[in-house]
């Protein structure tokens, strides 16, 4: 079988970087992949369950890599959201595909 | 007998008259809590239910009521809002009691082994057995990053309107962009003297209606709007005086508005908050619980269900929090009712006897000659 994971780095809330393949054939999103790999406690991500609602899969986008545009209900959300920067995206509206290999992102602070 | 003593039998004698008590004490009262009461009903335990949300329904009621749901067996399509209602009308029969828009603080447990359940607002409850039922935990407010904001908690600011009339003919400021925000300034526009929405975009996202709605109050000068703008501080002594109103476009520019109260609707998120305090082994935020058996914690009498407790294998569904619910039921009938037996019934053949009075049953076939 062709391989389809990428490789990517996420730093987690705590500073602590993981270089971890991330699937790109299981329609799987970045907010997804953070939790199957269990790099922030279970309840304080994802809690919308990925429909841009609640701003807990917020992260830093720190590469230059090609992503998706932000949709008006992403860019609703992080207008209400908390710690907002310019770089910031909700890891639930980034379906992984193989043009993102080398991500780099940066978990945001829980609010 | 010293004073002290008076006052802690007054107490005493207090706390057992206003004292909720029940038989089994439900924290939280999503679709698995509300299940539960169901099945406690089949072995004739009552139940009572907390939940912090003014609202039964959990997760399904906050977070996605208008949503449809398609893994509930049975059902291949059913919204999550409708499915409160019917686990609220399968549930009824059995007169569950509310304690609702109050949080579960601390959990005493007594010489008899019963525990004593007080909410934050201070509401005793005393049962034999506890079902912590809190999913991702309780819904809490998400504050906005104000350094002297919490100073003024219930002293102007809140993050939840619970009785709107408290607003009748005061200075409003509300912050936020979503569907609550638009709602209550169209409330309050008939109700306060003054209404002002500040939010950091000139978009709001919420139902077209209130969109119109709120552009139309605006036109008439009924709601005040202030956009892109942002409150970063707040102003007076002991009480709301003003709002420090920061538009986006000019950086300089930062004004006081005059305002009696200042509703931040930032929406809510779930923290698991006092619970996790109250000795129960925690793993990945969640309870740890026996799942070879009856959804025990560490603690005997208190069981952790749905999405609140871990075991290897864990999944958080809805149908697994309706699993878990029921055995649980069973092993709790033990604890309240020590060696006395009961056997399982299926619902077809047994009926179902409401606390209420009614009954429940399938129809008897018909026993006729046929000449
Ligand atoms: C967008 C979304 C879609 C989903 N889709 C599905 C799906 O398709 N299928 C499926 O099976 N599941 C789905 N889920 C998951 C499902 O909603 C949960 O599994 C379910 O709600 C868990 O029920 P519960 O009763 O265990 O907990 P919850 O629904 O989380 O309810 C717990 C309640 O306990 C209260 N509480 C907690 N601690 C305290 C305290 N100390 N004091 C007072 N109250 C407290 C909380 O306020 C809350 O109301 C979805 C979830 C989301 C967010
Ligand atoms: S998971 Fe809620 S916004 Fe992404």
């Amino acid at each position: 079988m062709e391989n389809v994971d990428i490789n990517i780095t996420i730093i987690d809330r705590e500073g602590e970087k993981h270089h971890i393949e991330a699937p790109t054939d299981m329609a799987m999103n970045l907010m997804e992949v953070v939790r199957s790999y269990e790099l922030a406690p279970e309840g304080t991500i994802g809690v919308c369950g990925g429909m841009a609602m609640c701003a807990s899969c917020q992260c830093y986008v720190l590469s230059d890599t090609k992503l998706p545009e932000m949709q008006d209900d992403e860019e609703a959300m992080l207008s209400e959201a908390f710690d907002v920067k310019d770089n910031s995206r909700l890891g639930c509206q980034i379906q992984m595909t193989p043009g993102m290999e080398g991500l780099v992102v940066e978990l945001a602070p829980e609010s | 007998m010293s004073h002290y003593h008076q006052i802690d039998i007054i107490n005493l004698v207090f706390n057992f008259i206003f004292m909720i008590t029940t038989d089994i004490l439900i924290i939280g009262a999503g679709p698995t809590g509300l299940f539960t009461v169901f099945e406690a009903g089949l072995l004739k335990l009552k139940c009572h239910l907390i939940d912090a949300l003014p609202q039964a329904g959990g997760q399904c009621s906050e977070i996605y009521p208008k949503k449809p749901i398609y893994d509930i067996p049975a059902y291949p399509e059913i919204l999550a809002g409708d499915l409160t209602e019917r686990l609220l009308e399968q549930c009824k029969q059995f007169e569950p009691g509310f304690t609702l828009g109050e949080r579960a603080e601390t959990i005493d447990k007594q010489d008899d082994g019963t525990f004593i359940v007080t909410t934050n607002k201070g509401t005793k409850h005393h049962a034999p057995v506890v079902a912590i039922a809190g999913g991702l935990g309780s819904f809490e407010p998400r504050k906005p990053k104000i350094h002297n904001i919490t100073d003024f908690e219930d002293k102007g600011v809140e993050y939840i309107i619970k009785d709107p009339e408290i607003y009748r003919d005061k200075k409003v400021v509300i912050a936020g962009g979503g569907d609550s925000a638009l709602d209550w300034s169209i409330f309050l526009s008939d109700v306060a003297a003054e209404v002002t929405l500040i939010h950091r975009r000139t978009e709001f996202r919420g139902h077209l209606d209130s969109v119109e709605k709120v552009q139309e109050l605006k036109n008439k000068g009924k709601i005040n709007l202030i956009t892109p703008a942002e409150v970063v501080g707040i102003v007076g002594d002991h009480k709301v005086k003003a709002v420090v109103v920061k538009q986006a476009q000019h950086i300089e520019k930062e004004f006081e508005l005059n305002c009696d109260h200042f509703i931040p609707l930032f929406g809510l998120s779930p923290k698991l908050g006092p619970i996790a305090n109250w000795g129960l082994e925690i793993e990945k935020n969640a309870i740890k619980v026996n799942n070879a058996l009856d959804y025990q914690t560490n603690i005997s009498g208190i069981y952790a269900i749905g999405d609140v407790n871990t075991y290897p294998g864990k999944l958080k569904l809805i149908l697994c929090g309706f699993h878990e619910a029921t055995l649980m039921c069973q092993s709790a009938y033990q604890i309240i009712n020590p060696g006395k037996r009961f056997v399982l019934k299926y619902t077809t053949v047994s009926g179902v006897d409401g606390f209420d009075g009614t009954r429940k049953e399938a129809p008897k076939a018909v026993v006729k000659s046929i000449e």
